[in-house]
């Protein structure tokens, strides 16, 4: 549980932002010049805010009322850099247990080994940050963040100054860590695609302020809030794998309202996966088509429809999940698409989260 | 043709000056240089003249103020002879406080770049790690600066064998106590027939200086190994 409420000038910028989340994996979503980063950087005593007070599971780390300011060696926030910052003159041994040793043995809850592991840091141990590559840099930055025992991570962009092959290698790990050890994660971005795979629930936030708080579903199932910080609208739906067919090398999912067919995984039967769906992936139609090579035709019920220039963005029910399908306006007319109209949507293309492709 | 007693007495005694003042004045210097690096405070520009001040001085004028300041009679050198038996005037100590105050502004200078140059989030890094301000003073920015204390401390010894102006003025000129090389090499040019002497001391000087490069050169490559800036 995180309680933020801060108010503060930056030169020109005036950051209030202020909201309450409980979540493993609180995703602060933003354009870049946001107040994403000021935000972490108040909760990680690196930015004193002018009012208002921080609270990380009811601990308070600052208070400007009542003159509460931890420093930051109290606060006991892990933070992952952008750009790693390991210390350049130690080895990665070294800097791994920098934060360790700090830390006496009974604030201790995750041990060197079990970090090295976990996050494959086994054979670089001796080597120099200078040596490494992004990810692996990124990776160690972890673990020393990891090591130092914090009560919440903060991720700040961590996978900004890396490359697309890096990106998912790192997201990866990080998928590892937030399923292995049990620890609140904070994690900033501008990126959507990261939102939608890592985050619980988003709070979003727009010119300093935060504009909206909720799930990832319903956060980026909604089309009001600011269409620029969403670059592509997406719906995300919670699924479990049912079957595989490995002859045909599909994977079925199934959730509330249907079943997906996707290229086959490699997961377990009964497992969660997250299937993000585009907007632009998903066409109408209003009598079940035949004859076609898509192999996705769910049938729901319009929820709503989002106009706006020539684009026209509308929330299909499927069961209890909501698909977004995004059409031409001449489309919606064409078809006399109205508000709880039966509709099929035709799906062309799923991403799935964890363990599972996604691009 | 080797150095006789006396002038292998001049070198001690010109190392023994030089050593001490670069020793001593270390701890100051680290101290102001990181606060000039990353502090800023209201005088911060005025403070920062007043360091300088010994680089645009003439020594002698240093010498002088020395002398005011720091003589048996003088406000700092009165109180330290009297409550801690410390003194200054006409003493090799002397001597060490004269070179030290004249390299000052040199050491703080190249320590000073250095901080500089260090990355201010690795500190922030190394705080939310959980290491205290002075912890991570220690364990950061003060080894990532070493390349830059070996250089100051280079000038500041260079310029401590080779003070002559601050020295004569304060301390006088006592063979055996304040006489260091330089002043030595003066004295031999004011007498006759002493060419010789004076030309045997300027080598060793030259040798000296030389000696001192090769061991900062060394030590740099170390240490720059050590930071692991060579990419090993």
């Amino acid at each position: 549980m995180i309680d933020v409420d801060i108010d503060t000038r930056l030169g020109a910028f005036h950051l209030r932002a202020a909201f309450a989340a409980d979540a493993p994996v609180i995703g602060i979503f933003g354009r870049s010049g946001a107040g994403k980063s000021s935000v972490v950087n108040a909760i990680a005593g690196i930015l004193k805010p002018a009012r208002g007070s921080i609270c990380v599971d009811g601990r308070c780390l600052f208070d400007a009322s009542r003159g509460i300011d931890l420093r930051p060696e109290a606060r006991r926030c892990g933070y992952v850099f952008q750009d790693s910052l390991l210390f350049p003159h130690l080895d990665v041994r070294t800097n791994l247990l920098y934060g360790h040793r700090r830390r006496r043995a009974a604030e201790r809850f995750v041990e060197p080994a079990r970090v090295i592991d976990l996050l494959g840091l086994s054979g670089l141990l001796d080597r120099r940050p200078a040596t490494l590559s992004g990810g692996e840099r990124q990776r160690v930055a972890i673990g020393r963040a990891l090591l130092a025992q914090p009560r919440i991570l903060l991720f700040d962009e961590p996978l900004a100054s890396l490359d697309a092959p890096r990106k998912g290698e790192v997201l990866d790990y990080i998928e590892r860590l937030r399923d292995d050890v049990r620890i609140p994660i904070v994690y900033v971005s501008h990126s959507a695609s990261e939102m939608a795979r890592l985050a619980d629930t988003i709070v979003m936030l727009a010119d300093g302020r935060c504009t909206a708080v909720g799930s990832v579903e319903a956060i980026f199932g909604r089309r009001d809030i600011d269409p620029d910080d969403i670059r592509e609208t997406a719906s995300v739906i919670d699924a479990r794998v049912a079957s595989h067919d490995r002859e045909d090398a599909l994977t079925t999912l199934v959730f509330d309202g249907g079943k997906l067919v996707v290229p086959l995984i490699e997961a377990t039967t009964g497992a969660r996966m997250r299937a993000i769906v585009r907007a632009r992936d998903v066409s109408l139609a209003l009598r079940r088509p035949e004859d076609i090579s898509i192999v996705n035709i769910l049938a729901g019920r319009v929820r709503s429809i989002d106009a706006r220039d020539g684009i026209v963005d509308v929330a299909v029910a499927i069961g209890s999940a909501l698909l977004t399908a995004r059409i031409t306006r001449h489309s919606l007319r064409a078809l006399a698409i109205r508000e709880g109209v039966e509709v099929h949507a035709l799906v062309k293309a799923v991403s799935l989260d964890s363990r599972g492709e996604y691009g | 043709m080797g150095p006789t007693a006396n002038e292998l007495g001049i070198v001690a005694l010109s190392l023994r000056v030089a050593i001490t003042s670069v020793l001593a004045s270390l701890p100051f210097a680290i101290s102001i240089a990181y606060l000039l690096a990353r502090a800023s405070f209201p005088g911060k520009t005025l403070f920062d003249a007043i360091v300088h001040l010994p680089l645009v001085l003439p020594p002698v004028v240093v010498g002088f103020a020395l002398l005011v300041l720091f003589g048996t009679h003088g406000p700092i050198g009165g109180f330290l002879d009297r409550w801690f038996g410390i003194v200054f005037a006409f003493r090799w100590t002397g001597a060490a406080l004269a070179s030290a105050i004249m390299g000052f502004p040199l050491m703080v200078r190249a320590i000073r770049l250095s901080f500089a140059s260090i990355d201010r989030r690795l500190e922030v890094a190394g705080r939310t790690l959980g290491g205290s301000a002075l912890f991570v003073f220690a364990t950061v920015s003060l080894p990532l600066a070493l390349p830059g204390i070996v250089t100051g401390m280079l000038l500041s010894f260079a310029r401590g064998l080779g003070e002559f102006g601050a020295t004569i003025t304060f301390v006088s000129n006592i063979p055996g106590e304040t006489q260091t090389l330089p002043l030595a090499i003066y004295a031999f040019t004011q007498q006759p027939d002493a060419d010789i002497a004076a030309l045997r001391l300027s080598i060793i000087a030259v040798v000296l200086s030389l000696v001192a490069l090769a061991c900062s050169e060394w030590l740099t490559r170390r240490v720059e190994r050590a930071l692991g800036n060579d990419r090993r």
